[in-house]
């Protein structure tokens, strides 16, 4: 850009709704995520699944085309709660990647950089900044799970006609809760560990440990107290219990939601399963709230 | 009018720690000057009034807003370069300037043209399309500054500004403030241990001491008041010249081997002093005004302590 003036002036100009400047920080995050080529991957391979289920509905209802590929709509995998579990479990865990990769970049170069005192000395304050960031994972993550999800459900209803939509409303409603309930404790999860860990690499690495390491500690815990109460620390295991019954699914021995398999004979309470989840949310809460900070304050 | 600056009873505390205690007064001025020694409070008053640190007790005000219960509109309204490297590495200083001021409510075009003239203003040049990571600490004030200024805040905090800056550097750092200030479309308020950068770009000092207000001082006016009083050095002196300077209305303190005070009473000129000395045959060896440099204001505060 030419510039013509070398002298300073006061802007009298309009300025934008504050309700919306947050926004501001989602919108420069998606410009630097954009000239990631990994990230141009990811997207591409996060429509895979989805694909794949559309193009499985679609063979369902067009006997023409399973009488062309010689298939059994029998053989074909039921379209029900089950599939769309199996679909949530699925694109969730791509998340969960995805989330790995740009999460970790989202708050701690800001903290590397001192970055903070500059936001928060404008019109902007600290919830706002944290629902800045956390905008660009909600939204990409709904990408990923909710957004396509649906769009399943209502390729189904097209072809299941209203019938099947009318009794299959609950599946939508668990899709979008349950994706929702899963975007907010990754986001809140990979904000918090960008938060306090500034070397981004490890930022990363500590989200994986947080889920896979849990997971491991939990069932070892279960295993040597014969209890089924080590299951609190295991992510997967209170998202999949809430998702079982967001569902109405019987935890069964292979099926549900991928890597969110509640094993049968381990589930816990729902009320637990939530408390957990939400004391989960708190901690993360907590975290932000003590980093996300102008200055720090010795005392 | 509403005062810049109106501090009631602001105390701050760290734990048991006061860092600010009971800060009391208005301060107006078109760039206010926040002197004090290390620990002082400078930069915990700055802090405070920037809504980073909410106060223990009592208030404070900027332009009429109070800095607890309207943040916003406060924050609406300064532009606030910090002392400490604080930027965004992997972007451009433009682009760093332009979401700072759409941060501050500029809409995304409006932050593009004044990012760039911004830039261009503080001397960034072609060098505002390079990362801030590569520049050199002199170009990362720049930025500061440029970021500060871009959205035309009404108030300006400067945190030591000619931090790490060499000799050019730092007179370019001080002629952009005073052209700033000159503009008068904008109160600075500049922190720094450097006296020589106060005193020549601001007009007002504040002077803290132990968290504590030692001084608030017109610089103006002290260079004013400062320009009547005269120091004088004679060889020869009589009762006669005494005499002669007294009926001209000043009022004098003689000392011994010939040394004297006066003030110039309005209306009297220096010309009037050397026409006494020449008609009463006393020789004037040195003639000074008296002249309280910031430092002696600075010393005299840190000796008597808060006001």
């Amino acid at each position: 850009m030419a510039v013509y003036k070398k002298t300073y002036r006061r802007y009298d100009g309009p300025l934008t709704p504050p309700s919306l400047r947050f926004l501001i920080l989602s919108r420069y995050s998606f410009e630097e995520l954009r000239q990631k080529r990994l990230f141009g991957l990811f997207l591409i391979g996060a429509m895979i699944w989805p694909i794949v289920c559309a193009l499985t509905i679609y063979l369902h209802h067009n006997l023409s085309a399973l009488r062309i590929l010689e298939l059994d709509a029998s053989k074909l995998i039921s379209i029900d709660a089950g599939f769309f579990l199996f679909y949530l479990g699925f694109q969730s865990m791509l998340a969960f990647f995805l989330t790995g990769f740009i999460g970790p970049g989202l708050v701690s170069p800001d903290l590397a950089n001192n970055a903070l005192p500059m936001y928060l000395s404008r019109p902007l304050s600290r919830s706002e900044y944290v629902l800045g960031k956390m905008t660009v994972l909600v939204a990409l993550l709904s990408i990923f799970t909710w957004i396509p999800g649906l769009l399943l459900f209502l390729l189904q209803s097209y072809l299941g006609g209203l019938g099947w939509f009318t009794h299959n409303l609950r599946i939508a409603a668990a899709l979008f809760a349950g994706s929702w309930i899963w975007i907010l404790i990754l986001a809140l999860l990979a904000l918090a560990l960008s938060a306090w860990v500034k070397w981004k690499p490890l930022a990363g690495a500590l989200l994986f440990i947080t889920f896979f390491v849990g997971g491991g500690l939990a069932n070892a815990a279960n295993a040597i107290l014969d209890t089924s109460w080590g299951h609190l620390i295991n992510l997967s295991h209170l998202i999949g219990t809430v998702w079982l019954r967001l569902f109405g699914e019987p935890a069964t021995l292979g099926s549900g939601a991928v890597f969110f398999r509640v094993q049968p004979g381990a589930e816990m309470p729902l009320w637990v399963a939530w408390a957990a989840l939400f004391g989960f949310c708190g901690v993360c809460l907590r975290l932000l709230a003590k980093k996300i900070r102008a200055m720090e304050i010795v005392k | 009018m509403e005062p810049l600056i109106a501090l009631k009873d602001l105390e701050v505390r760290f734990g048991t720690r006061a860092i600010l205690k009971k800060l009391n007064g208005e301060f107006s001025g078109r760039a206010i000057g926040l002197l004090g020694p290390n620990g002082a409070g400078k930069s915990t008053l700055i802090n405070t009034l920037l809504g980073f640190i909410a106060p223990s007790t009592g208030e404070a005000r900027i332009l009429g807003y109070d800095i607890r219960r309207q943040p916003r509109q406060v924050r609406g309204m300064i532009g606030y370069m910090p002392e400490n490297d604080s930027f965004i590495a992997n972007m451009t200083g433009v682009r760093f300037v332009r979401l700072m001021a759409e941060l501050s409510g500029l809409p995304p075009e409006q932050a593009m043209e004044r990012a760039h003239e911004a830039c261009f203003y503080v001397g960034l040049g072609e060098v505002r399309y390079r990362n801030i990571g590569t520049y050199s600490t002199g170009m990362k004030q720049m930025v500061k500054l440029a970021q500060s200024i871009a959205h035309g805040p009404r108030l300006l905090f400067l945190d030591e500004p000619t931090n790490g800056l060499d000799p050019p550097a730092r007179r370019r750092m001080i002629q952009i403030i005073r052209e700033i200030r000159d503009t008068g479309s904008m109160h600075l308020v500049i922190s720094s241990h450097l006296l020589r950068d106060i005193e020549e770009t601001c007009g007002q000092v504040l002077i803290l001491k132990d968290g504590a207000i030692a001084a608030f001082c017109d610089l103006e006016e002290e260079r004013r008041t400062n320009r009547r009083f005269l120091e004088l050095e004679t060889r020869g002196a009589n009762g006669g010249f005494h005499d002669a300077i007294q009926r001209l209305g000043c009022e004098a303190a003689w000392s011994p081997h010939g040394r004297g005070k006066l003030i110039l009473p309005d209306g009297v000129e220096i010309r009037q002093i050397y026409e006494a000395a020449t008609a009463q045959n006393v020789q004037l060896v040195r003639l000074n005004f008296k002249r309280d440099s910031l430092e002696d204001i600075f010393l005299k505060a840190m000796e008597n302590g808060r006001l």
